[in-house]
């Protein structure tokens, strides 16, 4: 079902939902339609009319400044025109519902909408009730999915490791609230690599996780021994007040990425995170800072991973129908 | 299956020539040679040591600033073009295997003016054929050529290059 | 009044263990004789029911009627005209309406409305605590003899588990029976989905098992604190159907439902955000199922209800976890009955039992039974019959049910209340 939501008839990439129900050929697809876009940055031209005249609207219903201008900056390097509506919801204001915001909004003929929400299933939901002619691409909704970082995640790992197959990757953090982890799972699953683990503590990890396709691991010596790629979660401070863990210092003593402890892995491993940082907590900055960290590549990457999905998505709506 | 293989070394010597004659005539002083990808970058690097031009060749990809890219789409193996710095002031030999609707060159002319204003754009085809679609039309070319419906030209390359005249696939 | 003679119906009456083929004859809205061959005479009425099967009417423990307060989710007419639909002679309305029923007053109010919607029989469950606040008790007595079938708190939690001590202990003095749904707010929290895989899998706040029948072992505690008479309405999960059975076991006075469709769907038959499959309490995995079934089979569980929530277009219109739950499922008891018998291996007599006598010693009724001398609250459905579930067939005003434009298998002909025939399906 999801699948077939999210392309178009000819089977092209229509809205990006989530990774699941995608092939790893039209992962890939991503993937190098990316790269073709990671050289811009360097020219002295930045920006190619692909989606001029196009209309994108970044609806973001929960806070995120960094997110929301990587998007725009993708936008606007394909020079479309680009709106940013940030809506703030408060449990005690109801306000508009979702439908109706759409709708508002699709009067307005636009051409694409970049959904940031705080519930997961918001962007199905909207990519179901809105105009055939829009696209939807899911910036994150909340714990479900944020399939664009995972796509610029698995760009950096091709950067590094060439190829998937025979990889073996630790998760570490609170995975039970990561819509970031999920579709990390998702698309490294897919595109076949050896093993995932993930390590938290019990209180972090979702039920049944692995039929995921994961395997749950609750210390860093045995989770990180000889994996090739470690991603680093961010440990969200409410944690502390909801019982899941008692403080940060005891979680960076059991699960903080230290010098020491990145020495259970490949000596090539590299490290990552989706940001932002937190240091000393869920990363020690020597790590942050050091020669296998690929931090600052994942955002570099994340404009031009984002740029090709903008385009592929808006793409198909050229199609005859 | 080729219906005609042409000359290319007979058509290489006819573009030089011609595109000697533009330089002298419009006095096109230290000009830049630019190639569009594929088959022009070919041609160009051919052109480029025939006349021993210093200045290294330019890469044009026009993936990105074609008119067609919606029913087309996305090619995912797109060549970064590669543009000497600076095409403010300068005289740009532009340079493409085949000239046909003319899209092509209007694309890689909105592509160049992105880079900066040039002082002069010289258009130069191996082969200018009938079918254009845009008020455009190259200032040299190797040979003119008049091909009915259902035939179409093909260069092949890099090593060996070739070029024939073929029948494209035809829907019933 | 006439008679009307029902016949070769297959008739089952689960009270008296009767399955067999006959004629029943109905006169002065009382069940008249039942018998191989009736006499025909002058002015009665003949109904062919071959090949169909005639029970009692089903008393379903838990009908949202939405009326007083809700009426852009359902009505007193429209819900009824549903029940009747779908076999149901008797139903009993949860107290969350709103104003909830707290007072004599709302009772007399329903009960007007279900006089003008002609369909006498709905038996109001009070508000055990005013408003269903959870803290302070209601006039449970004024209630009662207002005409309360039973007390309840509806999915609202007590405030404690001394409140719930002592509405069961006062409840227990009057007599009263109390309902009760089970589950511990701290544990449930937002959740919206079971705590398994599905709910792992799409990030969704979850609830586990525990939460249910954690609920559950506390308040079976207090029932044997308190000897008062309980049932927990619509348990989901294995972990229940173990605490229950145990309590059993031991001599306590309890019972306890399952809604119909927590006998067909798990979590493994959701489609990911597709508000239908929102329900509370969630659809839970195979093994809960399993259990939920053998409960039910073995009679841990006694009985099966709707569990019919009627919702507008707008409650279901959302991100999942910000739509209501709630599945509109009056029509679907007979064919998702049939088809529970058929799959479980139970008998129809046993899965009928379900519906209609077991309901009706719960809550000590004369009904759900085919006696001589009895109400003639009858049911009659073609076993065999398949439908569309649509806007043609659907008499509920909420479209909410993940069974919408699929074929179901068995279909109510005619229903009897009290020999009034208040519903026959079109030709």
């Amino acid at each position: 079902m999801t699948k077939h939501l999210q392309l178009s008839e000819q089977g092209r990439l229509k809205h990006f939902l989530t990774i699941e129900g995608l092939s790893t050929e039209l992962l890939t697809e991503i993937l190098d339609t990316a790269e073709s876009f990671v050289d811009m940055s360097e020219h002295r031209v930045r920006k190619v009319p692909l989606l001029r005249g196009k209309t994108i609207i970044n609806l973001f219903f929960e806070n995120s400044t960094r997110t929301r201008t990587t998007f725009e900056l993708a936008a606007t390097r394909l020079s479309a025109d680009v709106l940013n509506m940030n809506i703030a919801t408060s449990a005690t204001s109801k306000g508009e519902s979702l439908l109706d915001t759409i709708r508002n909004l699709e009067a307005m003929h636009v051409d694409m909408f970049v959904v940031r929400h705080a519930l997961s299933g918001a962007a199905h939901f909207i990519a179901q009730h809105t105009a055939p002619h829009i696209s939807v691409i899911n910036a994150g909704d909340g714990q479900h999915a944020h399939p664009t970082q995972a796509m610029l995640d698995m760009f950096t790992i091709r950067q590094h490791k060439k190829s998937f197959a025979g990889l073996k990757v630790a998760i570490v953090g609170d995975i039970l609230h990561s819509r970031v982890a999920r579709s990390q799972i998702l698309a490294l699953n897919t595109l076949g690599v050896a093993e995932i683990r993930v390590i938290a503590p019990k209180t972090l990890i979702p039920a049944e996780v692995s039929t995921m396709g994961v395997i749950p691991i609750h210390t860093m010596a045995e989770g990180l021994d000889d994996v090739d790629v470690i991603i680093m979660l961010r440990l969200q401070k409410e944690r502390m007040n909801s019982a899941f863990l008692p403080s940060e210092g005891e979680y960076f003593k059991c699960f903080g990425l230290t010098e020491a402890n990145l020495k259970f892995a490949k000596p090539d491993a590299i490290v990552m995170h989706p940001g932002p940082i937190n240091r000393g907590v869920e990363i020690a900055s020597s790590v942050a800072d050091g020669p296998q960290s690929v931090i600052l590549q994942q955002v570099s990457n994340g404009i031009a991973v984002r740029m090709a999905i903008l385009s592929m998505a808006m793409h198909s709506q050229g199609e005859p129908a | 299956m080729p219906i005609q293989t042409l000359n290319i070394d007979a058509l290489l010597d006819q573009l030089e020539s011609s595109i000697r004659q533009q330089i002298d005539s419009r006095q096109l002083d230290n000009p830049i040679l630019i190639g569009i990808h594929s088959g022009g970058a070919w041609i160009a690097k051919h052109m480029h040591q025939r006349l021993g031009i210093q200045e290294p060749l330019g890469l044009l990809d026009i993936t990105f600033y074609r008119d067609d890219f919606s029913q087309i789409g996305m090619h995912p193996k797109v060549k970064p073009s590669q543009l000497p710095c600076h095409v403010e002031g300068r005289n740009i030999i532009l340079i493409d295997d085949v000239f046909y609707t003319g899209r092509t060159i209007r694309a890689a002319l909105n592509e160049i003016f992105d880079y900066g204003r040039p002082n002069q754009v010289v258009l130069a085809v191996l082969i200018e054929r009938n079918g254009r679609q845009i008020p455009l039309q190259p200032d040299c070319y190797g040979a003119h050529i008049e091909l009915p419906d259902g035939q179409r030209i093909k260069l092949s390359g890099p090593e060996p290059l070739g070029i024939d005249i073929q029948n494209t696939a035809k829907s019933a | 009044m006439s008679r009307i003679i029902i016949r070769q119906g297959r008739i089952i009456d689960p009270a008296q263990g009767l399955d067999t083929v006959a004629d029943l004859c109905i006169e002065s809205g009382k069940i008249a004789a039942i018998g191989e061959h009736l006499q025909a005479s002058a002015d009665s009425q003949s109904i062919d029911a071959q090949g169909q099967i005639i029970c009692p009417g089903l008393i379903d423990l838990s009908v949202r009627l939405r009326e007083p307060g809700l009426s852009h989710k359902g009505t007193i007419a429209s819900e009824t005209r549903a029940a009747a639909a779908a076999g149901v002679t008797t139903l009993c309305l949860p107290p969350d309406t709103k104003p909830s029923i707290d007072s004599p007053a709302v009772v007399e109010l329903i009960k007007d409305k279900a006089q003008q919607a002609q369909y006498p029989q709905i038996l109001t469950i009070g508000a055990l605590s005013q408003r269903l606040a959870g803290s302070e008790l209601n006039n449970l007595f004024a209630l009662k003899q207002a005409g309360c079938i039973a007390v309840s708190n509806g999915h609202a939690a007590l405030d404690n588990l001394l409140i719930l001590r002592r509405a069961m202990e006062y409840a227990a003095s009057h007599d009263l029976l109390i309902i009760y749904r089970a589950n511990e707010p701290a544990l449930s929290g937002q959740g919206c989905a079971h705590e398994g895989q599905f709910a792992s899998r799409y990030g969704l706040p979850s609830i586990p098992a525990a939460a249910e029948s954690i609920a559950i072992a506390q308040c079976l505690e207090l029932a044997e604190l308190t000897g008062c008479r309980l049932h927990i309405s619509q348990i989901s999960c294995m972990q229940s159907v173990i605490k229950l059975q145990q309590a059993k076991k031991y001599g306590l006075q309890v019972t306890a439902d399952v809604a119909i469709h927590q006998l067909h769907l798990t979590e493994d038959d959701m489609i990911p955000f597709d508000s239908h499959y929102h329900v509370i309490p969630p659809f839970r995995s195979v093994k809960d199922k399993e259990y939920l079934r053998e409960g039910l089979a073995n009679g841990t569980i006694d009985a099966i209800c709707s569990d019919h929530q009627p919702h507008d277009l707008d409650a279901k219109l959302g991100a999942f976890p910000e739509t209501e739950p709630g599945i509109a499922s009056l029509q679907t008891l007979i064919p998702l009955s049939l088809k529970l018998s058929q799959e479980h291996g139970l008998s129809l007599l046993d899965t009928l039992a379900k519906l209609t006598s077991e309901p009706a010693g719960i809550l000590g009724l004369p009904s759900g039974q085919l006696g001589i001398g009895r109400a003639a609250d009858i049911c009659i459905f073609d076993p065999k019959a398949t439908w569309h579930v649509d806007n043609a067939t659907w008499l509920t005003q909420g479209k909410n049910t993940p069974y919408w434009q699929q074929t179901l298998t068995g279909r109510v002909t005619h229903t009897f209340q009290a020999g009034r025939l208040i519903y026959q399906q079109d030709q």
